[in-house]
C-alpha cells in the first residue's frame, strides 16, 4: 500500500507548481499578486521564497500584457504558468488568448506553437456577486487551438499541471473557487495525470450524470439522494472540456440510456448544450428520454445567499432532473 | 493594346458603377495615374491604371454598372497610334456580351402590377419589342390565382410517442409498440414499458426476443401468439351467448336504405356495433382495462373492430367513441378503418386505444364465436352469421332473421351476471333500431 | 542625420554599397506592393491588403540596424517588414496567393506573414496585439540571458489601445530589450491623430513610462537607420527598452482602396514630395553614387524578381483541403 498524505486542493496545486519549477528551469509563474502576497487564493504561498522574484513574478494589473507576454515567452523557449486571478479578469486578456495563443500555430502555417499554461479561478458559490462568479470555461472550450482543463479532485489538482506543461500548445486550467479548501487524502507519490479522458467518479446503471469542476461534488451528492430513491446514478467527471471525451460520454449514455448534464455555466450556448447536442448526434437511439440539463439560472449572479443558491445547480435539482429523465 | 478593366476594389466587390472618366481618348496615361472614379457601393474611389499608354476608346459611359473584370477602356501603346484614333464618343454599354438593359415599363403597367402583386421581372412582354403590356400583367395575375395551392402538410396524426431507445428495444425484443397501452398523462413509451411488455409476452420458455427479426407476417403472428397466449394464460374467461332476433332491425334498415345511394347505405354490422357501444356505455364494468390487479374503466367506448388482413393476421383498431357516433358516421368510419387496416395505414391511436373489442365472423359463415379477450381489455363481443330460423314470437312460429351474440368476459373484472345483463342490453337495443 | 551618414566620404565603397542596399530594399518593397495592388484589382489576391507605399524608409531603416538573430514583431501592414527582413519574395508572394509555398502555407495571407528562420514573429491584425507578444519574447530572452533585441512595430492607432500602455509599462518595469517602433502615419485607418489622441506627441507620451524615446523623420531612411542603430546599441548595452516615433505617411489607401475622404489632397501631395525613395536617390545622386544606368538596372532586376515570384506563385500548389484542420494542435500538425 502506498503512503498517503492529508492535503487540500490548494496545497495540491502548489505542490504541482513547485514540482514543475524544480524539474524545469524554463518554468516560471507570473500573475497578479503571486509573489509577495502569496497568491490571491494562497496557491503560490511560499514559492517566492524558494524560487525568487525572477521566477515567481508579480505583474501589474495588465491582464492583456502579461498574458501576451506569457505567449511571447512561451514561443521564445520558456514554459510560463500565467495565473489570471479570476476568470472575470481573463476577459481583459481574451484578445491575447484567442487571437494569439489559440491562433498563432495555425496562421503561421505550423511555425509557432505556444506551450503556455494559464491558470484561473472560476465559478460561483461564495457570494461574490455578478462580476466575480462567472463560469466561462465553456466559452473558452469554444476556441480551436486551446485545451481546457477543469480539475475537480485532489489528484487532478496535483497532476494536471505537469501534463499541461508538457503539452506543446496553450492549456487553460480552471480552478473552481469553492474547491481550494477541499481536504482529502492523496497518494504521497501522486504525480502527472492523463488529461485526455473523462473519469467515472461513481458507477451506476440507471442514469448518467455528466459534470465537471465545481459541480462534481454536488453531483455526487445528488447521486446519493438518488440512491435513496432506488436509482443507480453514474457520475462522469469530464475533466477536460476541450477536447471533450465523446467516447466516455457515449459509453455511459449507452449503458444507462438517460443523461443529465450538470454545468455551472449559463444554459444558453453552454458546454452543456454542446454535450447534449453530441449525445443527440451520436447516441440518440440509446436515449430513453430527452437529455436533461441543470445549469445556472440566466441571471448575473446576485449577492444574497438565498438568491445565489437558487441560481446555481444544487443536488436536489440534479436529482429531480434525473427523476424526470427516468419518467 | 491593353484593356483597362473594372478593378476589384475590395474583397466583397463584385461590380462597380463608373462615375466619371478622368481621361479621354488620346490622353497619354502613365502607370499609377488616376483614370476614373468608380462607385463601389461603399465609396467613390479613384482608380488607377497599371499600364502606360494612350487612351484609345472608352467603352463604358458614366453611370453604367459593370461587373469586376469587364473592359472599361482600351489603351494603345504609343502616342502616334492615339493620334490617328478617332475620338469615339463613349457608348452606352460595352461591346461584346453584356447584360440586357433593364426593361422599361410604363407607369400604368407598373401601377397595375403593384396592385395585382405581379413581379414584373418575371413577366414576358408580348408588346412591341418585348414590352410588357397591361394585358400581360392581367394574365400573369390570373396565372398566380389559378396556380394550384401548395398541398397542406398532412396533419400530424396521433403518433405514438416512443423514446428512441424504447423504439429500438421494442424491435430487439419483438414487442409490438402499437399493442402497448399508452402510459398515462401523455407520457411517451419508455424502455421500462417495453421491457414490462416483453416480460409478459414470454411464452413457454421462449422469449419474444428470440422470435424477433423474422419476416413481418411471422412477426405479426408472433405478436398475436404472444398476446393470445398471455390472454389464455392470465385471463380467466367466462362465456355467454344469446340469440337475437334481428327481423325488426333489418326491416328498418331496408326501409332506410331504400331511398339512399349505395354509398350511404348501412349494413347490419353497423347496428350491432352501435348497440354494443351503447350497452357498454351504460354498463362500464365491461369497458376498460385490467391493469396491475384492478379494473380501470375507460372514459369512452372505443370499439376495437377485429379485421382480418389479406396477407394473414389480424388487427382490431378502434372506432373512437362509437357510442356517440351517428349511424352514418359510424358506417363511414368503419369502412375507412377496414380500408386503412388492409392498406397498413392505421394510426397509432387506433391501434392502442380500443376499450372493448367486437368480432364479427358472420361473413365467414360461422354462427357462434367464443373469442379470446385482448389484454388488458376485459371483454370481447362476438356476432355470428345472420340466419333465418323458425322462431316463436308471441306464441306463433314464424321465420325470423337471427344472430348469435356472444360475450367473453374476464372473470377477474366481472361476473357472469354482469355479462348477462350486458348481452340482454344489446339485444333490447337491437329491437329498437330507430333509437340507435 | 547622424554621424555615420553625414560623415559621407565619396570613396567609402562599403558605405555606398550599404546605401545601395537600402535603396534596393525600399524599391523592392515599393514595386512589390504596386504589383500586389494590380494583382488585387485582377482578383488574384484577396482579403484585406494594406499597402506600405510611402512608409518604406521605416521598415528598411529599422531592420537594417538589427542583427541576424534579432526578432521582429509586426502589424497587418507588414509586407515591407518581411521583405526588409530578408523573407523570400517568392514565399511572400505565394502567401498573397494563398499557396502552400507561402511563408504561412497560405493560412495567413497578407496580414499574417511569419518566418521563424528570419525571426519574423508575425504580422498581427489586431491593433497593438503584437505588443505584449514582443514584451514576452524579450522577457524570455532576458530570463535565458540571450543578447537578442525585439523590434516591435505598431502604428499611431495602437497608441490609443490599452495594450500600448500595458506593454510599455511592463517592458520598462522589467527593463526588457524591446525596441518599440511607432510608425506614425498620422491616421488610425481614417481617423486623424488629433481626433483620437489628447496628446499627439507620442514619443513624449512614451517617455513617461520611463524609457528612452525619440521622434525621427520616417521619410529619411538614413536618419531612421541611425536612430535605430543608436537605440539597438543602447538596448544591448543594458539600457532597457527604447521607443522611436517614426513620422511617416501612407501614400495609398488604408486597405487597398478607399475614397480618401478623410485626408486633404494638398496634404497627400505635400507628403508625396517627400517620397523616401526619391529622397535617397537624390542623396546618392548628389554624392555621385548612383548612375542612371545603375538605377535602370536596379528597376529591371526588381521587376524580373517580381515577375518570377508571380509566376512561381501562380504555379504553386494549394494546401490540400484534407489538411484543413492541420496546425490547430501541434500533435495533429505532423512534422
Amino acid at each position: 500500500m502506498t503512503d498517503t498524505l492529508e492535503t487540500t486542493y490548494r496545497e495540491a496545486l502548489r505542490e504541482a507548481i513547485r514540482d514543475a519549477m524544480r524539474a524545469d528551469d524554463r518554468v516560471f509563474l507570473m500573475g497578479e499578486d503571486v509573489g509577495d502576497y502569496g497568491g490571491c487564493f494562497a496557491v503560490s504561498l511560499g514559492l517566492l521564497e524558494e524560487f525568487g522574484p525572477d521566477r515567481i513574478r508579480d505583474t501589474p494589473l495588465s491582464e492583456s500584457a502579461f498574458v501576451g507576454a506569457g505567449i511571447g515567452a512561451a514561443i521564445a523557449g520558456m514554459r510560463p504558468i500565467v495565473e489570471v486571478m479570476t476568470v472575470n479578469f481573463s476577459l481583459l486578456a481574451l484578445d491575447q488568448i484567442m487571437n494569439n495563443a489559440a491562433s498563432l500555430l495555425h496562421m503561421s502555417g505550423g511555425q509557432f506553437n505556444v506551450p503556455l499554461v494559464i491558470r484561473m479561478t472560476t465559478g460561483a458559490g461564495r457570494q461574490l456577486a455578478a462580476q466575480h462568479s462567472h463560469s466561462l470555461e465553456g466559452w473558452y472550450a469554444h476556441i480551436p487551438g486551446l485545451r481546457v482543463l477543469t480539475p475537480a479532485t485532489l489528484e487532478d489538482a496535483r497532476g494536471m499541471l505537469a501534463t499541461a506543461l508538457g503539452d506543446p500548445d496553450p492549456v487553460l486550467i480552471f480552478e473552481h473557487g469553492s474547491l481550494y479548501a477541499m481536504k482529502g487524502t492523496l497518494a504521497a507519490d501522486a504525480g502527472a495525470v492523463d488529461i485526455d479522458h473523462a473519469a467515472i467518479r461513481r458507477p451506476g446503471t440507471d442514469v448518467s450524470l455528466i459534470t465537471y469542476g465545481g459541480s462534481l461534488g454536488k453531483t455526487l451528492e445528488a447521486a446519493v439522494l438518488l440512491d435513496q430513491d432506488g436509482v443507480s446514478a453514474e457520475v462522469l467527471d469530464l475533466r477536460t472540456l476541450r477536447p471533450l471525451d465523446d467516447e466516455a460520454i457515449m459509453d455511459s449514455v449507452r449503458r444507462t440510456h438517460h443523461a443529465v448534464v450538470v454545468d455551472e455555466g449559463w444554459r444558453t450556448g453552454s458546454i452543456s448544450a454542446e454535450i447534449s447536442a453530441r449525445i443527440m448526434e451520436q447516441a440518440l437511439y440509446d436515449l430513453d428520454a430527452p437529455v436533461e440539463r441543470v445549469c445556472t439560472a440566466e441571471v448575473p449572479l446576485p449577492y444574497a445567499k438565498h438568491l445565489e443558491a437558487a441560481a446555481l445547480p444544487q443536488p436536489a435539482g440534479i436529482a429531480a432532473a434525473a427523476h424526470r429523465t427516468l419518467g | 493594346m491593353a484593356t483597362f478593366t473594372m478593378p476589384s476594389l475590395g474583397a466583397d466587390m463584385e461590380e462597380g458603377t463608373l462615375l466619371e472618366w478622368l481621361v479621354k481618348p488620346g490622353d497619354t496615361v502613365r502607370k499609377g495615374d488616376i483614370v476614373a472614379v468608380v462607385d463601389t457601393a461603399k465609396a467613390a474611389v479613384e482608380v488607377e491604371t497599371f499600364v502606360d499608354g494612350v487612351v484609345q476608346e472608352l467603352l463604358v459611359a458614366p453611370g453604367t454598372t459593370v461587373p469586376v473584370g469587364q473592359a472599361l477602356a482600351t489603351f494603345g501603346e504609343t502616342a502616334t497610334t492615339a493620334a490617328t484614333t478617332p475620338t469615339a464618343a463613349p457608348v452606352a454599354a460595352p461591346t461584346g456580351p453584356r447584360p440586357a438593359p433593364p426593361p422599361v415599363h410604363s407607369p400604368l403597367v407598373r401601377r397595375q402590377a403593384e396592385r395585382l402583386g405581379v413581379d414584373l421581372t418575371h413577366v414576358v412582354g408580348t408588346g412591341r419589342a418585348g414590352v410588357v403590356t397591361r394585358r400581360d400583367v392581367t394574365r400573369a395575375a390570373e396565372a398566380i390565382a389559378t396556380r394550384p395551392a401548395r398541398p397542406e402538410p398532412s396533419a400530424p396524426g396521433a403518433r405514438i410517442r416512443v423514446a428512441p431507445y424504447a423504439r429500438r428495444l421494442a424491435e430487439e425484443l419483438g414487442v409490438d409498440l402499437s399493442a402497448l397501452a399508452p402510459p398515462p398523462g401523455g407520457e411517451p413509451i419508455r424502455a421500462k414499458d417495453v421491457r414490462a411488455a416483453a416480460a409478459k409476452t414470454t411464452v413457454a420458455g421462449t422469449t419474444a426476443a428470440e422470435t424477433a427479426h423474422t419476416p413481418r407476417p411471422d412477426a405479426m403472428r408472433g405478436v398475436i401468439a404472444n398476446l393470445m397466449a398471455r390472454s389464455k394464460r392470465e385471463v380467466p374467461h367466462y362465456y355467454l351467448a344469446t340469440t337475437i332476433d334481428l327481423t325488426r332491425a333489418l326491416d328498418w334498415l331496408h326501409e332506410r336504405n331504400r331511398d339512399l345511394p349505395v354509398s350511404d347505405r348501412l349494413v347490419p354490422a353497423a347496428l350491432m356495433l352501435k348497440a354494443t357501444a351503447l350497452a357498454a356505455q351504460a354498463r362500464p364494468a365491461l369497458n376498460g382495462f385490467w391493469i396491475d390487479g384492478s379494473f380501470r374503466p375507460a372514459d369512452q367506448v372505443h370499439l376495437g373492430i377485429a379485421i382480418s388482413l389479406r396477407g394473414g393476421g389480424l388487427v382490431a383498431p378502434a372506432l373512437h367513441d362509437a357510442a356517440n357516433l351517428a349511424l352514418t358516421d359510424l358506417m363511414a368510419q368503419m369502412r375507412d378503418l377496414v380500408t386503412r387496416a388492409r392498406g397498413g395505414r392505421l394510426r397509432g391511436s387506433e391501434i392502442s386505444d380500443p376499450t372493448l373489442t367486437v368480432t364479427n365472423l358472420g361473413e365467414q359463415g360461422v354462427e357462434l364465436v367464443h373469442g379470446v379477450i385482448y389484454p388488458p381489455q376485459v371483454a370481447l363481443v362476438g356476432f355470428g352469421r345472420i340466419v333465418e330460423r323458425p322462431w316463436a314470437v308471441d306464441g306463433l312460429i314464424g321465420v325470423r332473421s337471427v344472430t348469435t351474440a356472444t360475450l367473453s368476459g374476464d372473470h377477474r373484472a366481472t361476473d357472469g351476471f354482469t355479462g348477462a345483463r350486458f348481452l340482454a342490453d344489446i339485444e333490447q337495443r337491437l329491437q329498437q333500431p330507430e333509437e340507435l | 542625420m547622424s554621424a555615420r551618414h553625414t560623415a559621407t566620404r565619396k570613396r567609402d565603397g562599403a558605405l555606398t554599397e550599404h546605401r545601395h542596399d537600402l535603396l534596393r530594399t525600399m524599391l523592392t518593397i515599393r514595386r512589390f506592393e504596386e504589383a500586389c495592388a494590380e494583382l488585387y484589382s485582377a482578383t488574384k489576391i484577396r482579403g484585406f491588403l494594406h499597402l506600405y507605399v510611402g512608409e518604406e524608409a521605416v521598415a528598411t531603416g529599422v531592420i537594417a540596424a538589427l542583427g541576424p538573430d534579432d526578432a521582429v514583431v509586426s502589424t497587418y501592414r507588414e509586407h515591407g517588414h518581411a521583405l526588409a527582413r530578408g523573407v523570400s519574395m517568392d514565399a511572400v508572394m505565394a502567401e498573397m496567393f494563398g499557396r502552400q509555398t507561402g511563408c504561412s502555407r497560405g493560412r495567413g495571407g497578407s496580414m499574417h506573414l511569419f518566418d521563424r528562420s528570419h525571426g519574423l514573429f508575425g504580422g498581427n491584425a489586431i491593433v497593438a496585439g503584437g505588443m505584449p507578444l514582443a514584451v514576452g519574447l524579450a522577457l524570455a530572452d532576458r530570463m535565458q540571458d540571450r543578447d537578442r533585441v525585439t523590434a516591435c512595430f505598431f502604428g499611431d492607432g495602437a497608441a490609443a489601445e490599452g495594450e500600448f500602455h500595458e506593454s510599455l509599462n511592463l517592458a520598462s518595469l522589467w527593463h526588457l530589450p524591446v525596441l518599440f517602433c511607432c510608425e506614425n502615419n498620422l491616421y488610425a485607418m481614417g481617423t486623424a491623430i488629433a481626433k483620437e489622441h489628447a496628446r499627439t506627441n507620442l514619443a513624449e507620451r512614451a517617455a513617461t513610462y520611463g524609457l528612452e524615446a525619440a521622434a525621427v523623420d520616417g521619410m529619411d531612411v538614413l536618419a531612421v537607420e541611425d536612430a535605430a542603430r543608436s537605440a539597438v546599441d543602447a538596448i544591448r548595452a543594458g539600457g532597457g527598452p527604447q521607443f522611436l516615433e517614426l513620422d511617416t505617411y501612407r501614400f495609398r489607401a488604408h486597405s487597398m482602396y478607399d475614397s480618401d475622404r478623410y485626408r486633404d489632397r494638398a496634404e497627400i501631395a505635400a507628403w508625396k514630395k517627400r517620397d523616401p525613395i526619391d529622397a535617397l536617390v537624390a542623396v546618392l545622386r548628389a554624392d555621385g553614387d548612383l548612375t542612371e544606368k545603375a538605377m535602370t538596372e536596379l528597376e529591371a532586376d526588381i521587376a524580373e524578381q517580381i515577375a518570377r515570384a508571380v509566376t512561381a506563385a501562380e504555379a504553386a500548389p494549394l494546401e490540400p483541403v484534407e489538411d484543413l484542420t492541420r496546425f490547430v494542435y501541434s500533435r495533429e500538425a505532423g512534422s
